[in-house]
């Protein structure tokens, strides 16, 4: 097209082999110096500290968070500001729980009882999505209340409504701006970016000092989280509409509400629903985890069952958790895909109509019956069949933790002795600035002198929490989850990428996989391997692994089809077309699926705090629990969020690095 | 014919300087550098260079050059989606450089229209709603526009598809929906952005004839802007060559072919099938001495092409006469001669 004018200019193109070369040259050097120092003076400066033992640093953080809890009701800040959103939160989050899941007035049930729900949902999945989908959100509705936790779904639901209905009222008008703005969608995307990155775990804490533990905080940790999803979608999808379209719609004197309103937006709507989507599940996902605030639902549940190793209820209450997870992103994914339908299928919108109508009336009279019969009010039954599935998943355990426990440990040793402690014992008895010095060094090399400051910055903000040797407890795992991941990343990745088929039938299962909330990930491998920092591994990798095979495999679909042809006709064999051709060729994939491996690795790692991982999630989890050691837990989140900073932006480097090259 | 109006649009010294500071280019010395070294030197880019002309009323104004010679720029100048760095821009008269937001969006509803490359259509509207947008957006009631935008559906050929969404549709059906919905306001100027060039040669070769057809019919000025020679001598009244953002030869067809204002409008037009153009004015040639003066009479506007079979059954030469003056004389060696190449 005429219109681009801006001629590249040449770059003096340096082979880009030998600045590879260099690159790994200076990387093992790196390793060489940095391993001979850690060896040479292992056991100096580790900075260890006893669980119980605090830093000056974490007791000055008790004292604020004492400071806080004596004038929560008496500073202005608080009386005239934080409590009153704290507030009308509680109020909101309580108002949709009468609704739909606690019991108002004399009543013993909510305003609509189960069976008004369970219709209209379906009646709102009918109209949003098909008939398909409203039958299965009735019987994954019905499901829940034959596990026996209709109320605890119900208040899951209520929570997960609040904080999306808040995000989408925030997040939507600032992504449209976002869009239209390329000057404030360069301001936000950092702050965006770091609420992502930051394991969600840690973010609790902080909430809870100031809005207290419940509900509101709940809330807005989850908005929180769920908010750069909704934010970002809508600015991708008002970048996705044409420029042509706009442009046609200016030229006809639209003014910009107007090309705003009748062309962007509608072009729009499919990403945007989409968005809604990620913000559900996000919502869900966070949800799940604010029970260690206290926020009532299914959540809570798992983390009691969690904390008291009961596999049987913890499963249980797992399983309610995916099927509303399920329920809810099959309904908005249908729905994404009808409003694409809508725009070019003629829908017969009077026929259409008529059925509306009539749904309207059918959960009408629903919700008027569960107000009046008790059958219909409150779910009938006690939920036997969910402890009788509890109870199978106890004998089931049993028998295969009797049978197995030779190889379940043998696994367990043969990574806990070949790979995690070796790789702990090195960094926790290495000297802080050898390894500090060591972090900083790789930043140079990726991203030159400014990365070089960022992780120096982190290395001494995380010694000066005086957490440094669990922090380098937290790395090791981190690093040994995340290193399987990638190895799973190529080897599933390749293979989807190359084959169609494959895709075909992975992917969903793949999709289906990250649609879960972080922690259910925890209860299976609970039940195999127990309570150990292994189990936490296991379930980050399988948490970890969906997001990086699919990225792999999208970089490996996508190198272009004259280079694998290129590669055939030269007569490449299939591992050398995998090793010589695809796998270089997708280097930007592979760098972006470790980074992506290291983030989600990192927020569940810490999240195994709750099944005995040791490390800095522990120090969280024991941070909610005693309030002695609160700052230590506040101050094990910041160091969370360092180590999460500094090992984004050196991956995000190396990935940067590989776009050049790739390039070239 | 067209010279003796006054001029529908008026493009005077008009810059389009991209990049930081862009009024600092203009006049510095660093506007004669090359494109490269000015991009190495201050990062801007000159995309319209110093261009004026006229187009008349009812003219056809093809504006030709190569990708990145800056076309699709001066033509969003001219309807001001790109404000220019400078320079002036008449239409009838009126200054639309200093009109606000507001007249200028009255101008774009009521007064010009755009056609694009790619179609700019809007998917999730039907084609009716498409043809009737501006309509919709000028706040004409949807009885009115729906009946207004039939009329240009069925003008431009595509009666029976008004319920169609724009991808049930082929590409050169896509790009009559551009037309129709361009046309449907009853704009005194169409500007047209490179429309065919997505399209097949063949549904090419049709829209041409379209844009002829309708051009005769409604008598339209339209702006045409192509990278494609063929086209721009089909369907201009007149062409503007572009280069690096500078207009470098304005004239007819015929003008282009035989007298080419530099080498690089020479190398354009070498292989272009002169004969098609060429009138007779251009090759005749004094007579020799001694020539037989008794052959028969042409016109001079005859192009050489309609010319060949008088002129290569004769076996005098043909006298080229205007007004009963002799203008020159051509014999089928000359005719074989523009037509093989080698002359001119």
């Amino acid at each position: 097209m005429s219109t681009t004018l801006l001629s590249r200019p040449s770059n003096e193109s340096k082979p880009a082999e030998k600045k590879r070369s260099k690159l790994g040259f200076r990387l093992s050097i790196l390793t060489c110096v940095f391993l001979f120092f850690a060896i040479l003076l292992r056991g100096i400066a580790t900075l260890p500290l006893d669980t119980s033992s605090l830093t000056p640093f974490q007791n000055w953080l008790n004292s604020v968070s004492d400071w806080i809890g004596n004038n929560r009701t008496s500073n202005p800040i608080f009386t005239f500001f934080i409590n009153i959103i704290r507030d009308s939160i509680n109020s909101f989050v309580t108002g949709i729980q009468y609704v739909i899941s606690q019991p108002i007035g004399n009543n013993s049930a909510p305003l609509i009882g189960w069976f008004g729900i369970v219709v209209l949902l379906s009646f709102v999945a009918y109209a949003v999505a098909n008939i398909r989908i409203a039958i299965l959100v009735a019987s994954g509705l019905v499901a829940l209340g034959l596990l026996g936790f209709w109320q605890e779904s119900m208040d899951t639901l209520a929570l997960t409504l609040a904080a999306v209905v808040l995000a989408l009222i925030v997040g939507i008008p600032l992504g449209i701006c976002a869009g239209l703005f390329p000057r404030f969608e360069k301001l936000i995307t950092p702050l965006l970016d770091f609420a992502q990155v930051m394991p969600t775990f840690v973010y609790l804490t902080p909430v809870t000092l100031f809005f207290l533990i419940g509900p509101a905080s709940a809330t807005i940790v989850t908005l929180v989280y769920a908010l750069p999803p909704a934010l970002r979608i809508t600015a991708v999808a008002l970048h996705e509409v044409p420029w042509s379209s706009v442009e046609a719609a200016i030229s006809m004197g639209s003014t910009r509400m107007q090309a705003l309103r009748k062309v962007q937006l509608p072009q729009a709507k499919r990403t945007i629903v989409v968005g809604i989507n990620q913000t559900i599940m996000a919502a869900l996902s966070m949800v799940t985890i604010a029970a260690l605030i206290d926020a009532p639902g299914l959540g809570k549940v798992v983390i009691r069952a969690l904390e008291s190793l009961d596999i049987g209820s913890s499963f249980q209450a797992g399983l309610g958790i995916v099927i509303l997870a399920v329920v809810l992103d099959r309904t908005t994914t249908a729905a994404a895909s009808k409003v694409d339908a809508e725009m070019t299928l003629a829908i017969s919108h009077k026929r259409h109509r008529q059925i509306l109508i009539a749904g309207g009336v059918l959960s009408f009279v629903a919700i008027i019956f569960s107000r009046i019969f008790t059958w219909a009010g409150n779910f009938p039954g006690t939920g036997f069949i969910g402890s009788d599935i509890a109870k199978y998943t106890d004998n089931a355990t049993n028998w295969f933790q009797a049978h197995f426990v030779n190889y379940t440990d043998g696994i367990t040793n043969a990574v806990s002795y070949g790979l995690i402690n070796p790789l702990q014992s090195i960094l926790t008895n290495s000297p802080w600035f050898v390894t500090g010095i060591a972090f900083v060094g790789l930043g140079i090399i990726f991203g030159g002198k400014k990365l070089g400051i960022i992780s120096s910055v982190c290395v001494l903000g995380i010694v000066g929490t005086g957490l440094w040797s669990d922090t380098m407890a937290t790395l090791a795992s981190t690093l040994v989850a995340a290193i399987l991941t990638v190895a799973i990343g190529i080897i599933f990745g390749v293979w989807i990428g190359r084959s169609k088929r494959a895709d075909r039938i992975i992917r969903p299962i793949l999709d289906a996989g990250q649609v879960l909330p972080a922690f259910v990930y925890l209860v299976p491998f609970l039940g195999l391997f127990g309570a150990t920092r292994f189990t936490a591994i296991l379930a980050a990798i399988v948490y970890a692994a969906p997001a990086s095979i699919k990225l792999m495999a999208d970089g490996i679909a996508g190198v272009p089809a004259t280079i694998t042809e290129a590669g055939i006709a030269a007569g490449s064999s299939k591992w050398q077309m995998i090793i010589k051709v695809q796998l270089p060729s997708a280097r930007r994939a592979l760098a972006l699926s470790t980074n992506q491996g290291i983030i989600y690795v990192l927020a569940m790692v810490v999240v195994g705090g709750l099944v005995g991982a040791g490390g800095l999630g522990y120090l969280v989890v024991a941070g909610f629990a005693q309030i002695s050691l609160t700052g230590k837990g506040l101050a094990a989140g910041l160091a969370i969020v360092l180590l999460g900073i500094m090992l984004d932006r050196i991956t995000q480097a190396i990935a940067a690095r590989s776009t050049l090259q790739g390039n070239k | 014919m067209l010279d003796s109006q006054a001029p529908m649009i008026s493009v005077r010294n008009m810059w389009k300087v991209f990049g930081a500071n862009p009024e600092q280019i203009i006049g510095n010395p660093d506007a004669d550098l090359t494109r490269q070294e000015l991009r190495a030197k201050t990062g801007n880019t000159i995309a319209v260079r110093d261009v004026s002309f006229d187009v008349a009323p009812g003219e056809v104004f093809v504006v030709m050059g190569l990708s990145g010679s800056g076309k699709s720029t001066l033509v969003r100048c001219m309807t001001r989606l790109i404000e220019p760095t400078r320079g002036e821009l008449r239409f009838e008269g009126e200054d639309i450089l200093q009109v606000d937001e507001k007249r200028l969006r009255e101008l774009r509803k009521t007064r010009f229209s755009m056609v694009f490359q790619h179609f700019g259509l809007l998917p999730h509207r039907k084609v009716i709603d498409n043809v009737a947008y501006s309509l919709e957006i000028n706040g004409v009631g949807k009885s009115e526009r729906h009946s207004r935008a039939n009329e240009v559906i069925e003008l431009v050929g595509l009666q029976g598809y008004g319920q169609a969404y724009p991808e049930q549709l082929s590409g050169g059906m896509q790009q009559r929906v551009g037309l129709a919905r361009a046309l449907a306001v009853d704009p005194q100027v169409l500007f047209l952005d490179e429309p065919f060039s997505a399209l097949d040669p063949l549904i090419r070769r049709d829209m041409q004839a379209e844009v002829i057809r309708l051009h005769h019919q409604l008598g339209k000025t339209m702006v045409f802007i192509t990278h494609d020679l063929a086209e721009a001598v089909k369907l201009g009244d007149r062409i503007a060559i572009m280069r690096d953002g500078a207009v470098v030869q304005i004239g007819t067809p015929e003008e282009l072919v035989a007298k080419p204002a530099d080498d690089y409008v020479a190398n354009f037009v070498r292989d272009f099938p002169k004969s098609q153009v060429l009138t007779l004015r251009w090759i005749a040639r004094p007579p020799a001495i001694g020539e037989d003066m008794n052959g028969p009479i042409l016109p001079p506007t005859i192009t050489v092409n309609n010319a060949t079979r008088q002129i290569v059954e004769s076996n005098l030469p043909i006298r080229v006469m205007e007004n009963g003056n002799l203008l020159g004389v051509v014999t089928s060696q000359d005719v074989l001669n523009v037509i093989s190449g080698s002359e001119l």
